[in-house]
């Protein structure tokens, strides 16, 4: 894993971090499978679910212990942002809310992982020879796949959320008189075409405008953890400017992590806030 | 391999990589200047609705900055993983 020791030097280093631990299904290649980021993202998930299960499952009504009032700190947080802006039964839309936000949070939190630490641990179990090839990203959410499952599984509930509030039968018409509205027959003919093709972009739009953004941010920022690590391993340069390079690679590190902790918790909770704003939009009328 | 090709499509990349990057660094610059003078001139007139006026602002800011982000992402991308050169190449 180490970019030193290879003739490839930056742009190896980096494309070998860029590469997923990607399984083939069956005997074609057709299908695969990014296994880390599935690996990663359930064993988060699944963490996330455990935690706040067994807070819940010892919660008091007296004094609470410093966990249960963490954990009540964030469901008030996340039922509070959900109360301004969805008006109605929050039964199924606040825990989805606090799902999302949880998750996506401790998936982005990967990021602040060494970046070589995953590879340090293939190197000491798996040897030298086959750490060469193994590939392993630890960040979920920099995978175009999980960021588009997500945001496609929300795209899904907007629409069941659609049909709920107007029937199939008031969506569907909604889907041909919506942003612009007719009177008379001829007009309503003449507008359901445009109309419906507004509606399909704005409803696609979504989902790839919530995955892009996630992935985006996520993306960039594990980019620019691995060019500050190309600046960590000047060695080659020599001592003076090996131990400078390292030295401003550190402060530089350093700097971008602390500003990382704004973007992670910034993005999981505009998925969240998006999420909730775009099914509460599902149930009004036009 | 045609070197010269190659050189070619690197120097049309990476001028295209800095407008990618400057042109939306420009736009968030802007978007986010605007957004900070606004909430410093509310704040200055209503403190008390700081609290509600800095997480929607906080929000705003993740918006405006996305699409910088993504672009410096598809930037990087193709500084590190070109498809267009590597059709080149293969």
């Amino acid at each position: 894993m180490s970019a030193e020791a290879k003739a490839g030097g930056l742009t190896e280093y980096i494309t070998h971090h860029l590469t997923h631990h990607n399984v083939a299904v069956g005997e074609s290649s057709f299908w695969s499978v990014h296994l880390d980021s599935l690996l990663v993202s359930f064993a988060l998930g699944l963490l996330m679910v455990f935690w706040f299960w067994s807070k819940a499952r010892k919660a008091t009504s007296g004094v609470p212990s410093r966990g249960q009032a963490f954990v009540e700190l964030v469901v008030e947080f996340v039922d509070g942002q959900v109360k301004d802006v969805f008006h109605g039964d929050r039964k199924f839309i606040a825990p989805l809310a606090l799902t999302i936000f949880l998750w996506v949070f401790a998936m982005n939190a990967m990021d602040l992982l060494p970046l070589d630490l995953i590879g340090y641990g293939a190197r000491v179990v798996l040897g030298a020879e086959h750490a060469e090839h193994f590939y392993f990203r630890a960040v979920p959410t920099a995978d175009v796949n999980t960021t588009f499952a997500m945001s496609i599984t929300v795209f899904f509930l907007v629409i069941f959320y659609s049909i709920k509030a107007k029937g199939g039968l008031g969506f569907t018409k909604e889907l041909f008189t919506a942003p612009f509205h007719a009177h008379g027959a001829g007009a309503k003919i003449a507008l359901a075409i445009p109309n419906f093709f507004l509606n399909l972009v704005e409803y696609l739009s979504k989902p790839v405008s919530l995955a892009m953004r996630l992935f985006g941010n996520m993306y960039a920022g594990e980019l620019v953890f691995m060019l500050i690590a190309g600046l960590m391993s000047m060695w080659s340069l020599g001592a003076v400017a090996g131990s400078l390079g390292f030295g401003i690679g550190v402060l530089v590190n350093a700097g971008w992590s602390i500003f990382h902790i704004l973007i992670i918790g910034l993005q999981a909770f505009i998925f969240m806030v998006l999420t909730v704003v775009y099914i509460s939009m599902a149930h009004e009328h036009h | 391999m045609d070197f010269s090709l190659v050189a070619q499509v690197q120097a049309a990349m990476a001028i295209g990589m800095g407008i990618i990057i400057g042109l939306g660094a420009i736009g968030a610059c802007i978007g986010i200047g605007i957004m900070g003078s606004k909430f410093l001139e509310s704040a200055a007139r209503q403190p008390e609705l700081v609290p509600m006026l800095q997480g929607r602002m906080f929000l705003l800011a993740g918006l405006i900055d996305a699409a910088f982000l993504i672009g410096v992402a598809i930037a990087m991308f193709f500084a590190f993983a070109n498809p267009l050169l590597s059709k080149l190449q293969g």
